[in-house]
């Protein structure tokens, strides 16, 4: 609690001693032997002022600058209302009722800007850099490209890097959500924004601090309220007609029944007082934006960047998911899945294979040297001849060697057994005589499966998946993970192509994401409705074409995300019928005489503070 | 030019809409948000006013909300 919220206690305690002594002295018929009105009046406004003076002073204030319809205003007059019609218990009474909902209310507000801020608390506020054998600590900012800076154990890293000395634990669950701590040697890289574990780590850094990973982040973060929902726009909109429209029925009810109708001015008065204090839109327009800044803040817990409230709002409505393959549901290495020797072992197949794709950079190429496990003797290999769209000719111990696809056997007229396999596929012959075959795949990543399972679940209808690949390879992939939909041999400007055809087919109220590790496919991320890129494989410019970034690649997360999206939107809408709910209600029974002062500063604090704790559960849905 | 501040003792959501509406209607200003949650301001204005700019968006909100104060 703040100083000035203690101070309000204070008062609030105070008054309320006071208050009760005074119902008990009334109950006891004190007062009816004092029996002078004022005197009454008098004894009454020595509480009201002790809790209601700023309220007052600031409503007087706020006049004073053109600023008529704001809170303060409307307590007064309906304070002072019920003062008009003798109710003088009850103008205390709402008072108090009133302040201890405000103090509730920002008591409650404060804890839940903590908590937020706390999960964002990942920015260092020093790094420490060796000059003549001693530690200085400086600005982050100030440090240049390229400078060794040490991170001492429970240190926050500072700014992105390679390690160039030492040995530690790194935890990065501020900025992926991982528990589990990774492991840093000396040339690993690091990224600023983690914490350091027990070792002491000498980092030459990479990126100037306005670049590095935990700056970005929180440019994020900050910009994410500036985004808004659809539900936030409606309840600015709602905020801005609701007072006035109030207020001004406040003045009629006041006024025209009784000329009309004749009666009671009084009873009128404290109906329009009703009326006013139902009048601020508060509980809306802190809970709105609240619910969702929670949504986007336990999504950021498990390491799921979500770049505004409208995202987050798009997300629940995801009726289709298009998946870029590699990088993204594969892991993007090559590896050799299966040898199919024709008249030879399968060691002197891949040798033959190693030894001819000796030379070579291609990953397939590597895919097969790694899969040999030895250094190939290239001594043994002459000048490789390559055959566009085809393959490789090499001699190799004077013998010619033809290494690659089928329409390459196809051409030399070598008869070879077709391989039914995903994957890539090397044909290999030697001495136009057919040695058999090697399948090279993309391996599926980790959990690729289970995050299409857990996509249905939460109500993905489609999941497509697009790729450059070969068909057949695409569909065996697709096969294992558990695709619908594959669109293979594509080059990257029909990725485009495909998703804008997708997205014509999508009704509205359908959104489509598209998920890219951000190699070549920007554009496509800005296209569909919501670009999901991957946070640590993917590049700067997917990063900053995407609306929701995924730290640590984990695909699996995204349904996590679907259900916390859901459970924000759901909490907010809750919020908006009950808060709107509430004050109809209230409003409606004022108007007929049935609603007192107590229900009136219930309709307005009181659904504030449960609106509030209700967007508080959105922090922390899972 | 997008420059950033921290506000004390905003206290309600309603005023930090106000002081948005009313920093954006100042001349010279391309855009402003007034974030309650994280009790911030950004200021994007004209680089040769923002000085002049800046007194003007002290004067608005001191005219919506005398309690919030802008730490500049």
């Amino acid at each position: 609690m703040s100083k000035k919220q203690k101070k309000m206690l204070a008062r609030i305690v105070i008054t309320f001693v006071i208050f009760v002594g005074l119902l008990i002295c009334e109950h006891g018929g004190l007062m009816e032997r004092i029996g002078h009105g004022w005197i009454i009046f008098l004894i009454y406004l020595l509480p009201y002022l002790i809790i209601g003076y700023d309220i007052i002073y600031k409503a007087a204030r706020n006049i004073s600058h053109g600023q008529v319809f704001d809170e303060n205003f409307l307590m007064m007059i309906a304070t002072f209302g019920a003062f008009g019609v003798k109710e003088y218990s009850e103008a205390v009474a709402v008072m108090l009722f009133y302040q201890v909902g405000e103090l509730f209310q920002g008591y409650a507000v404060g804890k839940s800007r903590q908590s937020i801020s706390d999960m964002m608390d990942i920015c260092p506020e020093y790094a420490n850099i060796e000059a003549d054998g001693k530690l200085m600590q400086v600005d982050p900012d100030e440090v240049e490209i390229g400078s060794i800076i040490v991170v001492k154990p429970g240190e926050r890293i500072p700014l992105d890097g390679v390690v160039v000395e030492g040995e530690s634990f790194i935890d990065t669950a501020a900025l992926t959500g991982e528990s589990v701590p990774r492991k840093a040697v000396a040339g690993d890289e690091i990224i600023s924004g983690c914490v350091n574990g027990s070792g002491t780590l000498k980092v030459k850094t990479t990126k100037e601090f306005d670049d590095s990973t935990v700056a970005k982040i929180l440019e994020l973060v900050e910009n994410a309220s500036s985004k808004k929902a659809k539900v936030e726009n409606f309840i600015t909109k709602f905020a801005k007609y609701y007072t006035p429209v109030v207020t001004v029925g406040a003045a009629m009810l006041a006024v025209l029944p009784p000329l009309i109708l004749g009666g009671d001015w009084g009873d009128w008065l404290q109906r329009a007082c009703i009326f006013l204090v139902i009048s601020c839109p508060c509980a809306l327009v802190i809970s709105v934006p609240l619910g969702f800044f929670g949504g986007i803040g336990a999504a950021s817990r498990i390491g799921v960047l979500i770049k505004g409230s409208n995202y987050l709002e798009a997300v629940a409505e995801m009726t289709t998911i298009v998946f870029d393959k590699t990088g993204t549901l594969t892991k993007g290495e090559f590896k050799v899945q299966e040898i199919f020797p024709n008249g030879c072992t399968s060691e002197e197949l891949l040798e033959l294979a190693a030894l001819g794709e000796g030379y070579s950079n291609h990953p397939i190429a590597g895919s097969i040297r790694e899969a040999y496990g030895k250094e190939p003797d290239l001594s043994r290999v002459g000048k490789a001849e390559e055959i566009a769209g085809y393959g490789i000719f090499v001699p190799i111990d004077g013998k010619e060697v033809l290494l690659g696809n089928e329409k390459l056997m196809e051409r030399q007229g070598i008869p070879c057994q077709t391989v039914e396999s995903g994957g890539t596929i090397v044909y290999a012959a030697c001495g136009n005589q057919y040695m058999g075959a090697i399948s090279i795949a993309d391996s599926v990543k980790e959990g690729a499966k289970e995050a299409i399972q857990s996509m249905k679940q939460v109500g993905v209808k489609k999941c497509v998946m697009l790729t450059g690949d070969r068909q057949q390879a695409a569909e065996a992939a697709a096969k294992e993970i558990g695709i619908d939909e594959v669109c293979a041999q594509l080059l990257p400007g029909d990725k485009v192509a495909k998703v804008e055809e997708l997205l014509k087919a999508q009704k509205e109220k359908e959104k489509l994401a598209f998920v890219g590790d951000g190699i070549n496919d920007a554009p496509v991320l800005t296209r569909a409705d919501i670009g999901i890129a991957m946070g640590s494989m993917g590049s700067d410019a997917a990063i900053e074409a995407a609306d929701v970034v995924l730290m640590d690649d984990d695909v699996r997360k995204i349904a996590a995300v679907v259900r916390i999206s859901r459970k924000t939107l759901k909490i907010v809408k809750q919020n908006i019928v009950f808060a709107l709910g509430v004050k109809a209600l209230v409003l409606l029974l004022g108007a007929f005489g049935a609603a007192n002062m107590w229900e009136a500063v219930f309709a307005d604090v009181g659904v504030s503070v449960i609106a509030i704790l209700n967007a508080m559960r959105a922090l922390k849905a899972k | 030019m997008k420059k950033k501040f921290k506000l004390e003792d905003l206290d309600c959501a309603n005023c930090a809409a106000k002081m948005e509406e009313a920093i954006k209607k100042i001349a010279g200003v391309n855009d402003a948000t007034v974030s309650f949650l994280a009790q911030k301001m950004t200021i994007d204005a004209q680089d040769d006013q923002f000085d002049e700019i800046m007194k003007e968006v002290v004067r608005v909100c001191a005219k919506v909300e005398p309690d919030c104060r802008i730490l500049m």
